[in-house]
């Protein structure tokens, strides 16, 4: 027994097992203590709402819900408008904030002051600030339905969103879809096939030749066959507004705009102190070789200071993800919109779903920290 | 033990009984006891709705749901003027209401079986009969509802109206687009920016949103309503005697002014009335306060500092207010309308 007790290991294991156990029952007597005073206090409890028809319309959907699915399905509404968000107003917010990080380094001292200038303004600015103003600005500007801006007549655009024509069916579509998949498959092989050829014979391969074909002519004629063997609904204007087609509505433009410029800011931030954290030999090294002032970035300068970036970006995408909840604000039905907001009021189920929504977030948020740290043990220094 | 020492005790055991025997006479009612202590009643309120719930430019909060809070704190404190109002949004006033944080919800709600039924609230009796119905530029030239195809229409996320407004279209098979705002305030402004062709409420309460609009002239509220929407106001599950009091308010409101009692003549009436039901309301006979475990002169507090349910009306929402709206069938049932109330008997 006193074996036991002075081995460090089985203190260890028994302590964290305790730890365990209080959690646990930490847990069950406050989950037991709540459902019990919801009951005496007359409140509805449990996940049975989930099946209740929502009742509820919702302007973007992405999924084939109806206002005559139930609950759960209006979960998952939101959940898809939440991730779609996320995954553009990102990529959008990357690209902006290298653009403008970089911007910051310029030795032209008015395109660095421009760069300085806009990150100072967008860090000091409540997010909430920054999607008002897009969303009254993006409908000030825009016409209203009658007065829409007609694309080749197929495709209005005014101040009630951008309607576009859909397929009817989208099998055609479908089938494009792949086939263009297929050709980016092809091409990351013939790159890594380019390679290893050039590596082992010096023999150089116009990768950008297959590229240009893989990428844009495959596409556009895999895209403009479907087009052609589908029948369209093409939106009319009926009433107040367009009938028919896709409608991408300004919530989703005014709520992506301000994620991607606000987020910009920041990274920005994070690519100028990645660039500045690679020590100045490396550039002169990089300029000693003979290498021009861009491929000394591309190719010397970002690869090392990306070491640097990813983890600070992982928050900026994790912020993004968070800061996407802002679309309650100007109606864009993401997943706090729909759920906590029309959800629960009318099912009141207030418990029950906030847990869902932070469960949900929680999980969305740990899988985008998780695919940051797999990409950041990617291209981290190989020292032997 | 002494003799003397168990006398005292046994005398002090009765007195104990005798003491619980008075307070047994009134059921507990925590609410009360706490109004009482904290010197003030807690009343939830609507951010910000004219003529209904709306703090007017010196701060101060008016409104036809005000006036009842007032009412109340009238009859509990004798002062009407010992309230603090709490403003609630759309999805805040439920939660407000049951953890306790409001001892009252006032607040232009829908009187529903699923609310009674699930969220452990219940509903007063009724202060306000609503329809709901659409804002539209005038313009636009729609003039019912089923004019509003393909129209986008901005609402409260989780009101009755987003649900109502979503099953009276889908019913009719008539596309619209529904914009669901966290606020009404935020609704409002997306309609007044030219995103939605319309907004959705009770007829009521767009008389009172339209004073916010940038020029409430150009814009038309249909009189078609698509829905009877009663409100009142609301308690939690619980404390019988306080929800009683809280009901037997408003029915005093409601009879003063069928008995012609205002708060110019209440001094009057409770002096001179020879009606029966006007002196037991006034607390001039019998002692209907005392029942409720109040002073006998509630409702003579109250409509004295308030007013009857018409001078409440016609002050914050009827002639003598901006909204200028008809009593309609808000009047008495005398009078050709559903107000109707149970005696003081």
């Amino acid at each position: 027994m006193t074996r036991y007790f002075y081995d460090k290991r089985m203190r260890e294991i028994f302590w964290q097992a305790a730890l365990l156990v209080g959690l646990a029952g930490t847990i069950i007597l406050i989950v037991r203590n709540a459902s019990q005073n919801m009951v005496n206090a007359g409140m509805a409890s449990g996940f049975d709402f989930l099946w209740r028809t929502s009742g509820i319309d919702v302007s973007f959907v992405l999924t084939n819900y109806t206002p005559d699915a139930n609950i759960l399905a209006l979960l998952w509404v939101g959940v898809a408008n939440t991730l779609v968000i996320t995954f553009v107003a990102a990529i959008a917010a990357t690209l902006l904030g290298f653009v403008i990080g970089i911007a910051r380094l310029s030795p032209n001292k008015l395109l660095a002051g421009l760069a300085g200038a806009y990150i100072e303004f967008v860090r000091n600015i409540p997010l909430l600030f920054f999607v008002l103003f897009w969303y009254f600005g993006v409908i000030a500007a825009l016409p209203g339905p009658r007065q829409s801006i007609g694309f080749f007549a197929v495709a209005f655009l005014n101040n009630r969103g951008l309607t576009i024509p859909v397929p009817t069916d989208g099998t055609a579509f479908r089938i494009a879809a792949l086939v263009v998949l297929a050709g980016f498959i092809a091409q990351a092989a013939i790159a890594v096939w380019a390679k290893r050829r050039r590596d082992a014979t010096g023999l150089i391969f116009p990768v950008w030749a297959s590229g240009l074909a893989l990428f844009l002519a495959l596409p556009a004629l895999a895209f403009g066959i479907a087009a052609a063997l589908s029948s369209w609904d093409v939106p009319a204007l009926r009433g107040f507004n367009y009938r028919g087609g896709f409608v991408l509505v300004p919530e989703f433009v005014a709520l992506f705009a301000a994620l991607a410029t606000y987020t910009a800011g920041f990274i920005a931030e994070i690519v100028r102190g990645g660039i500045q954290s690679v020590v100045k030999g490396q550039w002169e090294a990089a300029y000693a070789l003979g290498l021009r002032p861009n491929r000394a970035l591309s190719l010397i300068v970002v690869p090392q200071a990306m070491r640097v970036m990813i983890p600070p970006l992982t928050s900026q995408y994790l912020n993004v993800l968070k800061n996407s909840s802002f679309g309650a604000a100007i109606a864009f039905p993401e997943l706090v919109s729909v759920f906590v907001g029309s959800a629960l009021t009318n099912t009141g189920q207030a418990i029950e779903i906030i847990a869902i929504t932070l469960a949900i977030y929680l999980a969305l948020g740990l899988a985008v920290s998780g695919f940051m740290n797999w990409y950041n043990a990617r291209t981290r220094l190989v020292t032997r | 033990m002494t003799l003397l020492a168990r006398g005292a005790l046994g005398a002090a055991i009765l007195a104990l009984g005798a003491g619980a025997a008075t307070a047994q006479q009134l059921a507990p009612s925590p609410t009360l006891d706490a109004i009482r202590a904290r010197g003030h009643l807690e009343c939830g309120v609507h951010l910000g709705l004219p003529g209904f719930s709306f703090a007017n430019d010196r701060g101060e909060w008016t409104g036809l749901d005000v006036d009842f809070c007032r009412a109340v704190a009238a009859a509990v404190l004798g002062d009407a003027n010992k309230v603090r109002y709490t403003p609630t949004s759309v999805q805040q006033r439920w939660p407000v209401l049951q953890s306790g944080q409001v001892d009252l919800l006032s607040r232009n709600t829908t009187i529903t079986f699923s609310r009674n039924a699930s969220l452990g609230v219940n509903f007063q009796g009724i202060n306000f009969y609503e329809g709901q119905t659409f804002i539209v530029r005038t313009a636009s030239g729609a003039k019912k509802p089923t004019d509003l195809e393909n129209a986008s229409i901005c609402v409260a996320a989780g009101s009755t109206e987003e649900r109502m407004a979503a099953d009276y279209f889908r019913e009719r098979n008539l596309k619209v687009s529904i914009i669901n705002f966290q606020k009404n305030d935020d609704a409002i402004a997306a309609y007044d920016a030219g995103r939605c062709d319309s907004y959705t409420a009770g007829i009521g309460a767009l008389a009172g949103q339209r004073i916010k609009l940038k020029t409430p002239g150009d814009h038309f509220i249909m009189t078609e309503t698509i829905s009877n929407d009663p409100q009142g106001p609301v308690t939690r599950w619980g404390d019988e005697r306080w929800q009683a009091v809280v009901r037997w308010v408003l029915n005093g409101m409601i009879a003063a002014e069928n008995l012609g009692v205002t708060s110019k003549n209440v001094d009057d009436m409770r002096a001179n009335s020879r009606n029966a039901e006007i002196r037991r309301l006034l607390g001039a006979d019998g002692n209907f306060g005392a029942m409720l475990g109040l002073p006998n002169e509630w409702m003579f507090n109250a409509i004295k500092q308030v007013g009857n349910y018409a001078e409440s009306f016609e002050r914050t929402v009827g002639k003598g207010s901006p909204l200028g709206l008809e009593r309609g069938q808000n009047n008495l049932w005398t009078r050709g309308g559903i107000l109707f109330t149970s005696p003081f008997q």
